[in-house]
């Protein structure tokens, strides 16, 4: 982070110390907390346990990690994840493009449309992507053969797009927290009267202090898009994404542990990104990285 | 205010007389008094507070003490060994810098935290293990604490809710205290609707809506703006004389804690410096920090004279205090600004660097031969000591206390 | 704003639009017909009852349980290590559904899951004759595994926005623990809650990979039967009536969002 960026937060830290904050209170262990918690982490710990174990038994039923090494034999399954990883850099880039700075601004100068703006980001949470499946392959039956051939034949370009509409449910989430945990118009304010235009305060001075939950959000798109599948099923039958892929491989009955392989490693890959971001949060302002 | 049921009449303080010297706590008095009581238990005989309009007859009130009490926050000491009595129906302010655990104290004393050593007692009862519900005080707080989902009315019946008063007479007990705090049409309004200074008001009337035996004050008023402040300062002072009830004041405010209370303790770094009234606690501060904390001071090099008088600025002067030290030390004299004159003097010991009129007097900066500086209050016809002025400085003090030199050049 | 605007009216806006255009138009004109095959033919009528009453379950039950999972978490340090895992393991699940989520269940408690083989070994017990993965229950239970996590998201800042003075506020004036949960945390609560549950309830309803994953749509929800009317090639008519289906999945989803609109605006209005 910029001096610039580190100063102006300090300053609009201390601005915000009134009323004073009370002093971090140790919570009474209680009870309940550990009971609820704890049957939570049964509940999540186990089947990964039991994922691993069985990632672990491959054909012949023996012990092995080849389940985990055929990622790195097969071409086409690292064909695959090339292409989605690819997606997905993609899509993330463009979502928190597109969020980051709507949502600065809604939080700034348009307070009232943060219902139209969690509205908008939750619809496609809840619209099913089936009916967003159907609609592209409509559009793609009728669409002009121009169109056809420059978006929807190739994964990139008719996937991406419509991924980073997926993404932005949570993306936004976690820009949201970001931007809550500091005081953005004191940072705003104190930038633009030292000078600084829109773009450029947005980038040293905003960003900066919220990288933490951009980068939360970025690596969100990557586990979403690594495990999309319906709308790919039904644009492409061609070049598979990774996920698919990996159905394919499911289906094929000489290695079922060879999905789950990849799933756990996709699953603890993106937690340990996740978990290690929460450390990089900087200051006292960004101390809450990702999305609660 | 009317109470239901009787109560045995309070042990009061040691003498009740105006110069009280600042209490180390005698332990003899004070709770010899029967462990009564509960005009308010919480679930006894419903309350009935149905009586006409404003209340008017004080309720025996009820002493507070603080023996020895600590409390740490990991390796944080917050409170030393406080001991602290608060007499029936007084206005004890807690006054002090961020930190100095006063907050903590009025905290302790809520019942929302326990301390790690140490007695609380109320009434003569000990509240030490007594859980926050049932503490049986009203506690107004810095701000935001008014309940969002209730209209102000409903906010200020909540005690009595709790208490299982019927619904009619918690709602017009609310109303009546309502128009106490002067706020009778802000019944149907909701918290997020009121101004900063009205939504202190109600929740100054869902304190006193229980009838607590103690009110607590977490500056109140420093969310507020200048204005409002000032007003509701003085109306809480009212309303808490009215009803005579033992109230615990915290601020940083010094002339918040000045104008408002019986007696202000000055409290830092988690002890009590001084408990006595506003008067002497500027006039005769017991400590270095009391002195220099509470109004502006001046420190100004002198030296121990025989006959336990200082000189300082060439004057000689009794002391208040040597403590021991021998004659001859050099040491600091403090002086405030008003106990300081100047005039003009063409060989006089200082100049004037600066001048700040303040309407009624003015204040002066004075630079000394000795690369010294010292706040001087003039009254404010002044006219003829302007900056650049030569002038020549007279200690108008009776008594000066004494410290050691601090360490700053 | 424009941007974002623009684009969500393209890359959401349009592919909705011609679903809805689709299924009104027929051969070139507006029509009804496909609605009124899909209201009145079981076979589109028990798919829509199957995903209302999943729906149902699978969004009221994770809603309370993730709320209680987030007052849990709530209540420590925002940058303790307990708040770090849950928000990473949060980040993690929320967007689990589909396919892996379905390989982790089979590879639990499918039939030669671990936990299956396990019980079978030691207590002798064939977990299949109770519970069998591939029923509705089966990938009910399944749907709690993302669903959980998407409500502690939603419901945490409605937890923190809880000042710590109401409720010492309340306990002063003489509330116990469960009379201040009770008068106020969850009136104050309640318009979030029901808002996260309804949020909770869309994405239940939305939800298809899975269940496909794990039964192949053998007691079939909506989605599915959309699936399979757009894939289906043979009949010609069909993907019109699959668009009508979508357009009856909007409908339902407007609904929901108009609920959850209300609703938010009465949260908005004492919390902020």
């Amino acid at each position: 982070m910029s001096a610039v960026a580190s100063a102006v937060s300090e300053r609009a830290d201390t601005r915000r110390a009134k009323p004073p904050a009370r002093a971090a209170r140790r919570a009474r262990p209680r009870p309940w907390r550990a009971v609820v918690l704890g049957l939570a982490a049964i509940f999540y710990l186990v089947p990964i346990l039991c994922s691993i174990k069985f990632s672990l038994i491959d054909q012949q039923g023996r012990y092995g990690i080849q389940n985990y090494t055929a990622i790195i034999h097969n071409g086409t399954l690292r064909g695959a994840l090339v292409l989605s990883l690819e997606i997905a850099a993609i899509a993330a880039v463009v979502v928190v493009g597109l969020i980051f700075p709507t949502t600065v601004l809604v939080r700034l100068k348009l307070p009232r449309l943060t219902i139209l703006m969690e509205g908008l980001t939750i619809l496609p949470l809840v619209v099913p992507p089936i009916v967003l499946a159907a609609g592209l392959l409509q559009l793609k039956e009728t669409a002009p053969l121009w169109v056809v051939n420059d978006f929807f034949n190739h994964p990139l370009t008719a996937l991406t797009p419509i991924y980073v509409v997926l993404a932005m449910p949570l993306v936004y989430r976690a820009i949201d927290t970001g931007l809550r945990a500091i005081d953005l118009h004191t940072l705003v304010d104190a930038s633009r009267s030292l000078g600084a235009s829109w773009p450029a305060t947005l980038w040293r001075v905003v960003a900066p202090n919220v990288q933490t939950a951009v980068l939360g959000g970025m690596f969100l798109t990557i586990a979403m898009v690594l495990g999309e599948v319906v709308i790919a099923n039904l644009i492409d039958q061609s070049n598979l994404t990774f996920p698919l892929e990996m159905i394919q491989f499911a289906s094929q009955d000489n290695a079922p542990g060879v999905s789950v392989a990849l799933t756990l490693t996709a699953l603890v890959f993106t937690f340990m990104l996740l978990f290690a971001l929460t450390f990089l949060a900087r200051g006292r302002g960004a101390s809450r990285a990702g999305v609660i | 205010m009317t109470t239901p049921s009787t109560t045995p009449a309070q042990a009061v303080g040691p003498g009740a007389g105006p110069h009280v010297p600042p209490t180390p706590h005698d332990a003899a008095t004070a709770h010899g008094a029967p462990p009564s009581q509960a005009a308010t238990a919480r679930g006894a005989a419903p309350s009935r507070g149905a009586t006409a309009a404003p209340p008017s007859t004080p309720a025996a009130a009820t002493a507070v003490e603080f023996r020895g009490v600590e409390r740490r926050f990991g390796t944080v000491a917050a409170l030393r060994g406080l001991d602290m009595e608060i007499r029936p129906g007084e206005l004890v302010a807690l006054l002090g810098p961020s930190g100095c655990g006063k907050t903590t104290a009025l905290r302790l004393l809520a019942g929302f935290d326990r301390p790690d050593a140490g007695v609380i007692t109320v009434g003569g009862r000990d509240v030490t293990g007594v859980p926050a519900h049932r503490r049986d005080m009203g506690m107004v707080f810095q701000a935001y604490s008014l309940f969002p989902n209730l209209d102000a009315r409903a906010n200020v019946a909540f005690g009595l809710r709790m208490r299982r008063v019927r619904r009619a007479q918690r709602l017009e007990r609310a109303q009546q205290l309502l128009e106490l705090v002067g706020l009778p049409q802000a019944g149907d309004r909701y918290p997020h609707q009121l101004s900063g200074g009205q939504q202190q008001r109600v929740a100054i009337a869902r304190a006193l809506a229980i009838e607590p035996k103690v009110l607590l004050l977490d500056e109140p008023l420093s969310a507020l703006d200048a204005r409002v402040r000032l007003q509701l300062r003085a109306e809480i002072r009212s309303i808490q004389r009215r009803l005579q009830i033992t109230t615990l004041f915290v601020t940083h405010d010094q002339s918040e804690a000045l104008s408002l209370a019986d007696r202000v303790g000055v409290m830092h770094d988690g002890r009590l410096e001084q408990l006595d009234t506003p008067e002497a606690v500027y006039r005769h501060p017991a400590t270095e920090f009391v002195a220099e904390f509470v109004g502006a001071m001046n420190r100004l090099p002198g030296r121990l004279s025989e006959a336990a008088e200082v000189v300082v600025l060439g004057q000689r002067l009794p002391v208040i205090a040597a403590d021991g030290m021998a004659p001859g030390t050099v040491v600091d004299a403090l002086l405030r600004p008003e106990a300081l004159r100047v005039s003009a003097d063409a060989a006089g010991a200082g100049e004037i660097v600066e001048r700040t009129f303040l309407g009624s007097c003015v204040r002066l900066r004075v630079l000394l031969d000795g690369g010294q500086e010292v706040q001087v209050e003039a009254p404010g016809h002044s006219a003829d000591l302007p900056v650049g002025a030569r002038v020549g400085i007279e200690i108008a003090a009776e008594r000066v206390p004494v410290v050691s030199p601090s360490a700053r050049p | 704003m424009a941007p974002f605007l623009i684009y969500v009216a393209v890359f959401l806006g349009v592919p909705l639009y011609v679903v809805i255009h689709g299924a009104l138009t027929s051969g070139g004109h507006v029509t009804l017909a496909n609605f009124s095959a899909i209201f009145t033919q079981s076979q589109y009528l028990i798919p829509l009852r199957n995903s209302l009453i999943l729906s149902l379950w699978t969004s009221v039950g994770p809603a309370i349980l993730g709320l209680a999972v987030a007052a849990a978490v709530v209540c420590g340090p925002a940058d303790g290590l307990l708040r770090r895992i849950v928000s990473s393991a949060c980040g993690v699940f929320a967007y689990f559904a589909g396919a892996p989520l379905a390989f982790v269940w089979v590879a639990s408690l499918g039939t030669l899951g671990v936990i299956t083989l396990l019980l079978e070994s030691t207590f002798g017990y064939d977990l299949s004759r109770h519970f069998d993965i591939s029923s509705q229950a089966g990938v009910g239970i399944c749907y709690f595994y993302f669903q959980i996590p998407l409500m502690v998201i939603f419901i945490t800042p409605a937890l923190e926005g809880l000042r710590p003075e109401w409720k010492e506020a309340a306990q002063n004036l003489g509330a116990t623990r469960l009379a201040y949960l009770r008068h106020v945390a969850a009136p104050i609560l309640a318009p979030s809650f029901i808002a996260a549950t309804l949020i909770l309830y869309g994405s239940a309803f939305s939800a298809f990979a899975t269940m496909l994953a794990l039964n192949g749509c053998t007691n079939p929800v909506l989605p599915c039967k959309i699936n399979l009317e757009m894939s289906n090639n043979v009949l010609t008519n069909s993907i019109p009536v699959g668009l009508a289906l979508g357009t009856e999945m909007i409908m339902i989803v407007a609904v929901v969002m108009l609920v959850y609109w209300l609703v938010s605006r009465r949260a908005g209005r004492w919390v902020r």
